[in-house]
């Protein structure tokens, strides 16, 4: 069932690149010559033989590649390229399925295809085919097929590819190695890749002739051909285009044999794997484009491997190949001793390499129902043709099951991840705004949804039905406009609200507080000037920068000025205002020490224009650090200071931000005075949840004020020790704030982050005062919502405020049945109130599908946004239950998902195979990062703050932030081409596959390592660090010095980028091999076994795998 | 029959009188001592005296060494010239206790000739400066509303700033501004001017208010590796409160950036106005940093307290202030709550020797009722007036700052009075600006007259006029007589901070004969001073009116005063035109009539706040001030003759005549009708008529001379017949012509005062026949 289930699965990624489907297609070469596989294949549905093989095969494919003629004899290095390839080759495989399947769904045009396809067994899908069984798979493929056209079909050529991915990549080796569980389970893995290599090396250099002429090429091919005949002409790509000679390999017959021969004897697989892979290759149309030009391929691949370029091993990409160089080589009798070879299971290195070169190209455009988008880690334009971009949301699946005895059965969460302000493209269109005048947006008069393009005018254009709850409302008179004879409103191009999945309405004063329309918002600036961070050099610093910062408040449209005023207030174990109106010559202090009782000292005064107050600011900045310099008050409070600021914004009738700057726990007589309760003890038992939990309960009810008057609490930490961020967080978290976190800040090194992060935040796009609703069609609801927020009641999220990075993951349940042909659709409105203070909505409309197959769902669904929901969810479930539970309900779940697929939609296996869905097969490895990470399992580092801190962090990221925090980009710097713009290819994250004689960079989001092998060449580190020698870079370094030479420049230029793309500026921290610092990188190779019992990857997928058996049985 | 006619037959008592007021300041009711217990309760008017502490006495210069104690531990009275010296044994004897002390080795050259001047009769009171102790600077603290209209606001700004000229250039001054917060501003920093705010609705405690300014004593200086410590304490203290000349510039800078509170007041409303928490902030303050210091709290109020502790009334306008219709009614919901208040500041601010002034400048209330025991109980000052933006208020609080003949402020502080009596007499209590110091002695009688139970009062500010009344009881026996020629003794001795911040004690010690009243009595009665024995019971009956029930006070009066005459007049029984009154008794009546009418006991017509501010003044003004006070002088200015004090009657009211009136709180000017209508035609421009411009002009000149030395500054009227402001006038003159009685005294002079008041006549036919009735 891999095969089937990449199959679908495949589609959603649908687009590899050329590059790519070149090195796969190599790979598949390769393997195509074992032909033999394919019987395997066919005994193990496909998928097992798949994993097995794609390892071997890829490696053996590369090692061609790189090498060429070479390979056989290549020495241990080359077997060891050969495996840094045959990761590749996996990825590939993989990829390919998913290729596949991306193809499928994403354009209409494909699914079509698929449909097409399924009348005919052969041509239906290679991808079916490999799934191997034919008539099974052809069944299941016809049952998704069936919605599909065949036009469709044929533009899906792709998909073929993704039969072949799908077979090779996952399911093989898992299944071979699960399938006995112990060691012994390997060895039929190892076993087939064992062959594999050495013929696959061997083939590799032939490989272009093989696939042609090898029987695999015609297994493999067969499927393809026809699913790309049929395709190449209408939608595929001209890579598609390139596999007619496929065809004839990809014959029905081959996917037959090729799943019996994997299920059963390993050994023998081997040669059907490399068949596979050629069946993968073959679906993929590009694959076979690339196939033709071996060289094309190869020249791919030198970009992974090249910059060492020089010899001929580098090309293979030596480091990824220090691990298994023994599997290419031994022979296949030892392999079956051997462990899983990593190479062979899911990378997620190379799924995301695949989408990106399938997808980034051409711009993903939203006008079609249920289109799974491409990958977070891809780069690609959005163009809005009425559903909402994938940047405002994602969901864990496009299609959703039409009952929820379908969705409780497969278990698969259905969520959606919703940024409503996110930040788009410079190409992209800012969401239009539209004004309907007094009476405000036109809006169901049942569900009170808002006009979209999904409400169907009738009678005319004088009422519209509701897409959502059905109800018809008269059409206002101002409003009313003549449809077209299909239905469509004349204007329906004029008006966004028609047209569009994302745009904004104008609110009325009906939507406004009291009322009334909103005063500009507010920022107020609060500085902790106690002992600590006056010594630190902190105050200084803020002060200081906020100079500058002031002019760079959000500004709306294009305003000259920006209509927030500032406010600020210092204190210790006091609270300090400031009176800064342009009239005085001198700013006043006004000191309220009656902390107990917080209230605002001055109305007029404190609340500034910057302009109108540029001098006394200044005079008042300027003073601050020097009124401070000589205290020795070392205790502060920290609810007072909240209190102040909320006091402040209700006087002056406005809602606003608070900046607070603070260093230590509140342990100064005060409302929300705070003891250190701080146990490393606890962890572990059932009172760990409390470590997370807030102290008191008063932070709750202050959490609850603010939200009342939109004041939303952006905390900025500097603590020298445990300053309970679980609880100090409480309000910042509700209100929709952020925390930043400097643990024992230092003016040198942490300055830099520090300001990036302060400018960033003051300067970001929010949103003040907002409520968010989801409204969804009759059938479904949203349930439960995730974030940084607070709920008054069952469906409102409210926000005081709300910026571009703030997402919220929100949940939703049946409550009735859905209909296939209606789908689902989603209306987010977010009401809230605009820098400059005008009230706006915000509407993001998504459709989806629904289906009455468990595969169709399972074929549309994204792994990433999944593992978002469920960290989410398990980090929630921290604060009530021992972590252990969480964590053992993280498995279960994700075990019912993966063991449902393989009961309803995989075909027929051994219990012994373990088999995911194309489009979950990283499920496993990310879920383990969730498992492994500091809040489910916290290393012996890691703080109680940490934690707490991290914990509140990821409930408000998107799915690209998740992405990358729990899986890192660890990049090979030494392998970065100096002359270009892009990034070296990522590797995965593990030890085995980091080389002594490179430097590594590896980042999460939150940090940015980068790693110095003890063989680094010293000209590298010359020009890298600007000293001689390794023992020479100083321990604890937290810069790189800016060096005039290419290295250094584009390392530099790496970080800068990368530092660009997250939403918090990362924290450098430069490691070298075998020092001290070495044990908080290696926390972060999380496909490695982690010091504090986090298991590998290898191990956890070993785990999953018996559990599913488990459940299954 | 003014009280200025000096010239009778007693003038050799009145003369004793002047003198002895003269030298010691003091003023006795009576001057021949009833000897016994039994005969001095018959007298009806107890012994009591009025004393003026820190009297002017341009002759008096003081002694630069420290008084010489009796020794026994509860006497410690001081040398004088009553003490019995043997000049040999270098022993000296205590008049009052009878112990006998040696001289100390400073005294080794005393003898006849060679006499301390303690010892001399002429030093009856003297003045020693002890260099004891450190000296503190004057503190002044300024208490400021802003909840002012704006011209008020700069009005006030300018007087505060003006005063800091005033000031000597050590005194520390410290500024609270209030309205709907209290910020109490530190003056020490440099650039940014900075304050602690308090909300205006918390009550606070010292502590509390202490720890907010950061004015506690850090407990324990935990210090862990930080540098020193040493110059917290006068960091500390000083922050708040800065001598003058430090911060002169700087406080001039920051009260005339001082804006009004910015807090919004909508219509319908008062503002929110904090009077309670800015004293209770300010006692808190001086309390924590300079206890025990002379210091002033200056509190300027233009409205009543609305919000928290001590709110005099509500912000809402249709709600108008209390009444004395309301407080009777007992409808005044805030009154007991502030009015408690106010008074634990006001005795916490006593205990630690601070005085609050209060300047209300306002045209309705401000709550000087239930605030005046800030002032009553501390000595401070009580102005009111309409606004900050008048002269009298600018010119009382100038006035404030006054400088005596020897360039010295006529404010001292922190006294304490100590009153010593021979064993014949016990103390009975006090009325004036004090409160008890709770020293219960040999000398403190059982029962109470007004503050009593004490021997000692602290009187936290006092200046050269302030006086207090001070009762005493004669407790000899009647079956214990007193040796002839014996006398009795009372020493006051006033421990003070002088302005010039050095401490001094002033003693003064005076001795009268003690006679037997039933043969005696014709000496008593002679030596009975009745413009004293006014004042006193006039104390007494306002004392009791801030008690008790208005009739009651009134009623008691009256039964005092018919006992009086039943004992010293001359009458047959029943016959009420028999009634006649020795000389030294004549006057008394009237005194009590017009006591009857006055505002101190009656409060038709009055606010409360105004009833407070009279009684107030009332309290603590020397004899001359108070008897005008309750019976206000009359002068008439006409063609006829000289300028001429005239009757307090409505017969004086001719209308050729030009009247000036000074009741001590108001002086008008009052033009005949005939006068007024000179005025009009213009004579006064004419050359020829240039003596009727010197009437014109007489009064004015006059008036100006009472204005000049009167504190607080009176209000001032000028006013015609058939004016409006007449009523002030008309309100205080004997009503002995009335619509009623017109036409029967005929048409020969003054104007008839429409009202229903008993005229003095009326008043005294009364008293005599209650006097003579057999049934009394």
């Amino acid at each position: 069932m891999s095969v089937n289930q990449q199959a679908h699965t495949g589609p959603p990624y649908g687009r590899p690149q050329p590059g790519y489907q070149g090195y796969q297609q190599p790979a598949y070469g390769g393997q195509p010559l074992p032909g033999v596989p394919q019987l395997q294949y066919g005994a193990y549905n496909g998928p097992m033989p798949g994993y097995q093989q794609p390892a071997p095969p890829q490696g053996s494919l590369r090692a061609p590649s790189t090498s060429g003629a070479p390979p056989p004899a290549s020495g241990a290095s080359l077997p060891s390229g050969h495996l840094t390839y045959s990761p590749f080759g996996q990825g590939d495989v993989q990829n390919g399925i998913p290729a596949s399947a991306a193809a499928v769904q994403r354009p209409p045009a494909s699914q079509p295809y698929l449909p097409g396809s399924a009348p005919m067994p052969v041509s239906q899908t290679p991808t079916f085919q490999q799934y191997g069984p034919p008539p099974a798979s052809v069944q299941q493929l016809s049952n998704h097929m069936a919605g599909m056209t065949i036009g469709s079909v044929a533009a899906s050529a792709p998909p073929p590819a993704g039969l072949g991915y799908g077979p090779p990549t996952s399911v093989p080796p898992v299944s071979g190695s699960f399938s006995t569980t112990g060691s012994g389970l390997y060895t039929p893995y190892t076993a087939s890749q064992g062959p594999p290599p050495t013929s696959v090396s061997q083939s590799l250099p032939l490989a272009q002739p093989p696939f042609p002429g090898a029987p695999r090429p015609p297994t493999m091919p067969g499927p393809p051909l026809p699913g790309q005949t049929v395709a190449g002409p209408p939608t595929t790509q001209p890579n598609h285009v390139s596999s007619p000679p496929p065809p004839s390999a990809m014959s029905g017959p081959q996917p037959g044999p090729p799943m019996s021969g994997l299920h059963g004897p390993p050994p023998p697989t081997h040669p059907p794997q490399p068949g596979y892979q050629m069946q993968q290759n073959g679906s993929f149309g590009q694959v076979r484009g690339p196939q033709a030009n071996y060289g094309g391929t190869y020249p791919g691949t030198p970009n992974y491997g090249s910059q060492p370029g020089p010899p001929p091993p580098p090309k293979r990409l030596d480091p990824d190949s220090i691990p298994s160089p023994q599997l290419n080589e031994l022979p296949p009798q030892q392999k079956p001793r051997h462990r899983i070879d990593p190479d062979a299971i899911p990378s997620p290195i190379q799924v995301i390499e695949d989408d990106r070169s399938n997808c980034g190209s051409e711009p993903f455009v939203t006008g079609v129902r249920g289109q799974v988008p491409p990958l977070v880690t891809t780069d690609f334009l959005v163009k809005d043709q009425g559903n909402a971009s994938p940047r405002y949301i994602r969901c864990t699946s496009y299609n959703i099951p039409c009952t929820s005895d379908m969705a409780k059965q497969s278990q698969v969460p259905l969520a959606a991840v919703i940024k409503p302000l996110a930040t788009l493209r410079p190409e992209e269109t800012l969401p239009y705004l539209v004004d309907h005048g007094e009476s405000g947006p036109v809006r169901c008069n049942r569900c009170k949804a808002y006009m979209c393009p999904f409400m169907q005018f009738i009678e005319g254009g004088r009422r519209f039905q509701c897409c959502f709850c059905s109800c018809v409302t008269e059409v206002p008179p101002h409003y009313f406009q003549h449809l077209d004879h299909t239905g469509k409103r004349v204007d329906f191009y004029d008006r966004p609200e028609l047209s569009l999945g994302s745009y904004e309405f104008l609110a009325t004063v009906d939507y406004c507080k009291n009322n009334k329309f909103p005063s500009p918002p507010a920022f107020i600036f609060m500085i902790d000037v106690s002992y600590n961070a006056v010594k630190s050099g902190l105050v200084r610093l803020i002060c200081e920068e906020l100079k500058s910062l002031l002019d760079y408040l959000p500004r709306e449209g294009n305003m000259e000025e920006s209509a927030i005023r500032v406010g600020f207030v210092t204190y210790n174990k006091v609270l300090h205002f400031y009176n800064v109106k342009s009239s005085l010559a001198q700013p006043q202090m006004m000191v309220v020490s009656d902390v107990a009782d917080m209230f605002v000292p001055l109305l007029d005064g404190f609340l500034v224009n910057v302009n109108e107050s540029r001098t006394v600011i200044a005079s008042l900045l300027d003073q601050i650090p020097e009124m401070f310099a000589d205290t020795r008050e070392t205790e502060t409070v920290f609810a007072p200071v909240i209190q102040a600021g909320l006091e402040a914004l209700k006087a002056a009738e406005c809602a606003g931000k608070l900046f607070i700057f603070h260093t230590s726990l509140p342990i100064a007589e005060a409302p929300g005075k705070l003891k250190n309760r701080d146990d490393k003890k606890l962890i572990n038992t059932d009172k760990e949840k409390t470590l997370f939990q807030p102290q008191t309960s008063f932070y709750n009810n202050l959490a609850k004020d603010c939200v009342a008057q939109g004041c939303c609490v952006d905390l900025f930490l500097f603590p020298n020790q445990y300053l309970d961020v679980a609880t100090l967080g409480v309000v910042t978290y509700q209100t929709g704030g952020s925390i930043y976190k400097y643990a024992y800040f230092q003016l040198e090194t942490d300055q830099d982050r520090f300001l990036n992060d302060l400018r960033r935040d003051v300067q970001k796009e929010v949103g003040f005062d907002a409520v968010m609703r989801v409204r969804t069609s009759t059938g479904i609801r949203a349930t439960d919502f995730f974030g940084a927020f607070y709920m008054s009641n069952t469906t409102d999220v409210e926000m005081a405020g709300l910026d571009c990075d703030k997402t919220i993951t929100v949940e939703f349940k049946h409550d009735d049945k859905l209909s296939e042909d209606s789908g689902a659709l989603l209306q987010c409105a977010l009401l809230y109130t605009s820098c400059a203070g005008q009230r706006r909505l915000r509407i993001h409309n998504l459709s989806l599908n629904c289906c009455t197959q468990l595969a169709d769902l399972y074929r549309n669904c994204e792994t990433d946004t999944l593992i978002n929901y469920l960290a989410k969810y398990a980090y929630r479930g921290v604060l009530s239950s021992p972590v252990k539970t969480v964590r053992d309900a993280l498995v279960n779940q994700c075990a019912q998902i993966l063991a449902c697929y393989r009961k309803n939609c995989a075909s027929p296996s051994s219990a012994g195979q373990l088999i995911l869905p194309e489009c979950m097969k990283l499920l496993p490895v990310y879920l383990n990062c969730v498992l492994k990470s500091d809040v489910l399992q916290p290393g012996l580092e890691v703080t109680t703050d940490d934690r707490a801190y991290i914990r509140q962090l990821v409930t408000s990221m998107d799915v690209a932030e998740t992405n990358v925090f729990f899986y890192p980009r660890l990049l090979p710097l030494t392998k970065a081409d100096v002359d270009s713009d892009s990034l070296p290819a990522a590797i995965r994250n593990s030890e085995e596959r980091l080389s002594k004689g490179d430097i590594y960079l590896l980042e999460n989001g939150l940090n940015i390592f980068v790693w110095v092998g003890v063989n680094v060449q010293q000209g590298l580190i010359q020009n890298l660090f600007g000293v001689s020698s390794f023992s020479q870079i100083s321990n604890g370094l937290s810069t790189l010095p800016v060096l005039e030479n290419p290295f250094s420049k584009k390392v530099r230029s790496i970080i800068d980028m990368l530092q660009m793309q997250r939403s918090r500026y990362m924290k450098l921290i430069i490691v070298k091999q075998e020092d001290k610092l070495e044990m908080l990188f290696k926390h972060f190779l999380v496909e490695d076994k982690s010091l504090s019992g986090g298991a590998s990857y290898v191990d956890f997928l070993c785990h999953m795998h018996k559990e599913i058996r488990q459940l299954l049985s | 029959m003014s009280f200025q006619s000096f010239c009778s037959p007693m003038a050799t008592y009145l003369e004793f009188i002047q003198q002895n007021e003269e030298r010691d300041g003091v003023r006795f009711s009576w001057n021949v001592w009833p000897s016994s217990r039994l005969e001095a309760t018959r007298m009806v008017v107890p012994l009591a005296c009025l004393l003026t502490p820190l009297k002017e006495r341009l002759d008096l210069p003081p002694v630069q060494y420290e008084p010489v104690l009796c020794s026994r531990p509860t006497c410690k009275a001081v040398l004088n010239p009553l003490c019995q010296v043997d000049y040999r044994a270098k022993l000296w004897a205590c008049n009052f206790c009878f112990q006998r002390n040696q001289f100390p080795p400073a005294y080794a050259g005393i003898s006849e000739v060679n006499q301390p001047a303690e010892l001399m009769p002429q030093f009856s009171t003297i003045e020693y400066i002890v260099q004891r102790g450190p000296q503190m600077p004057l503190i002044f603290l300024y208490v400021v509303d802003t909840c002012l209209e704006e011209e008020d606001l700069q009005a006030l700004k300018e007087s505060l700033q003006m005063s800091l000229s005033l000031l000597p250039a050590d005194a520390l001054v410290g500024l609270i501004t209030f309205g709907r917060m209290i910020q109490v501003h530190e003056l020490s920093c440099e650039g940014i001017s900075k304050s602690f705010v308090f909300r205006g609705t918390k009550d606070l405690t010292a502590k509390q208010i202490q720890d907010m300014l950061g004015l506690s004593r850090p407990a324990v200086p935990i210090q862990q590796g930080r540098p020193l410590q040493a110059p917290e304490q006068p960091v500390i203290s000083s922050r708040f409160l800065q001598p003058v000349h430090k911060v002169d510039m700087n406080l001039t800078d920051l009260l005339g950036e001082l804006q009004r509170d910015p807090w919004p007041v909508t219509q319908g409303k008062r503002p929110l106005r904090s009077t309670g928490v800015a004293l209770s902030i300010a006692v808190g303050l001086l309390e924590g940093t300079f206890p025990n210091t002379g210091a002033r709290i200056m509190l300027f109020t233009g409205g009543p307290p609305t919000q928290g502790p001590g709110m005099v009334v509500g912000d809402e306008l249709k709600m108008p202030i209390r009444s004395w219709h309301d407080i009777e009614k007992d409808n005044a919901r805030f009154m007991k709550k502030a009015t408690k208040h106010y008074e634990t500041l006001a005795n916490r601010a006593a205990a630690n020797g601070h005085c609050i002034d209060i300047y209300a400048c306002a045209l309705d209330q401000t709550g000087l009722l239930e605030m005046k025991c800030c002032a009553n109980l501390t000595g401070g000052h009580m102005v009111m007036g309409d606004s900050f933006n008048t002269s009298l208020f600018k010119q009382t609080f100038q006035r404030v700052f006054n400088k005596g003949f020897n360039g010295e402020f006529r404010m001292a502080f922190g006294a304490c009075l100590d009153v010593k009596t021979s064993r014949e007499l016990k103390i009975a209590g006090a009325i004036g600006p004090c409160i008890s110091l709770n020293a219960k002695g040999p000398c403190v009688s059982e029962s109470e007259l007004g503050i009593g139970g004490t021997s000692q009062w602290k009187i936290c500010s006092l200046d050269p006029s302030t006086t207090l009344a001070i009762y005493f009881e004669v407790v000899n026996q009647h079956n214990a007589p007193i040796p002839q020629g014996g006398r009795g003794a009372v020493q006051f001795v006033t421990q003070y901070q002088h302005s010039s911040t050095q401490k001094r004690i002033h003693v003064t010690t005076i001795a009268r004969n003690w006679a037997d009243a039933q043969s005696q009595l014709q000496h008593i009665e002679a030596a009975f001073d009745q413009e004293a024995a006014a004042v006193l019971m006039a104390r007494l009956g306002v004392y009791r009116a801030e008690s008790e029930e208005g009739p009651d006070v009134l009623r008691w009066l009256d039964r005092q005063l018919i006992r009086l005459c039943q004992k010293f007049g001359q009458y047959s029984k029943d016959d009420p035109n028999s009634f006649r009154l020795s000389e030294s008794f004549s006057l008394y009546p009237q005194f009590m009539f017009h006591l009857r009418r006055s505002p101190f006991l009656q409060v038709f017509n009055n606010s409360p706040d105004e009833s407070s501010y009279y009684r107030h003044h009332f309290a603590r003004q020397d004899l001359t001030q108070s008897l005008i006070m309750i019976q206000p002088i009359l002068y008439a200015y006409s063609f006829h003759g000289p300028p001429e004090p005239v009757l307090l009657d409505s017969s004086s009211i001719l209308p050729d005549r030009i009247l000036l009136m000074d009741t001590f709180f108001q002086i008008v000017i009052y033009l005949g009708e005939t006068i007024a209508q000179w005025q009009k035609a213009g004579y006064q421009e004419m050359p020829e008529y240039e003596n009727f411009k010197h009437l014109l002009q007489a009064p004015l000149d006059d008036a100006q001379e009472i204005l000049q030395t009167r504190f607080p500054m009176p209000r001032y009227i000028h006013t015609e017949h058939g004016g409006s402001q007449a009523r002030f006038l008309l309100s205080k003159v004997n009503p002995s012509q009335t619509h009623n009685n017109l036409y029967a005294w005929g048409q020969e002079s003054g104007a008839p005062i429409l009202t229903d008041d008993v005229s003095l006549q009326v008043f005294m036919d009364h008293l005599k026949k209650l006097a003579v009735s057999s049934a009394a």
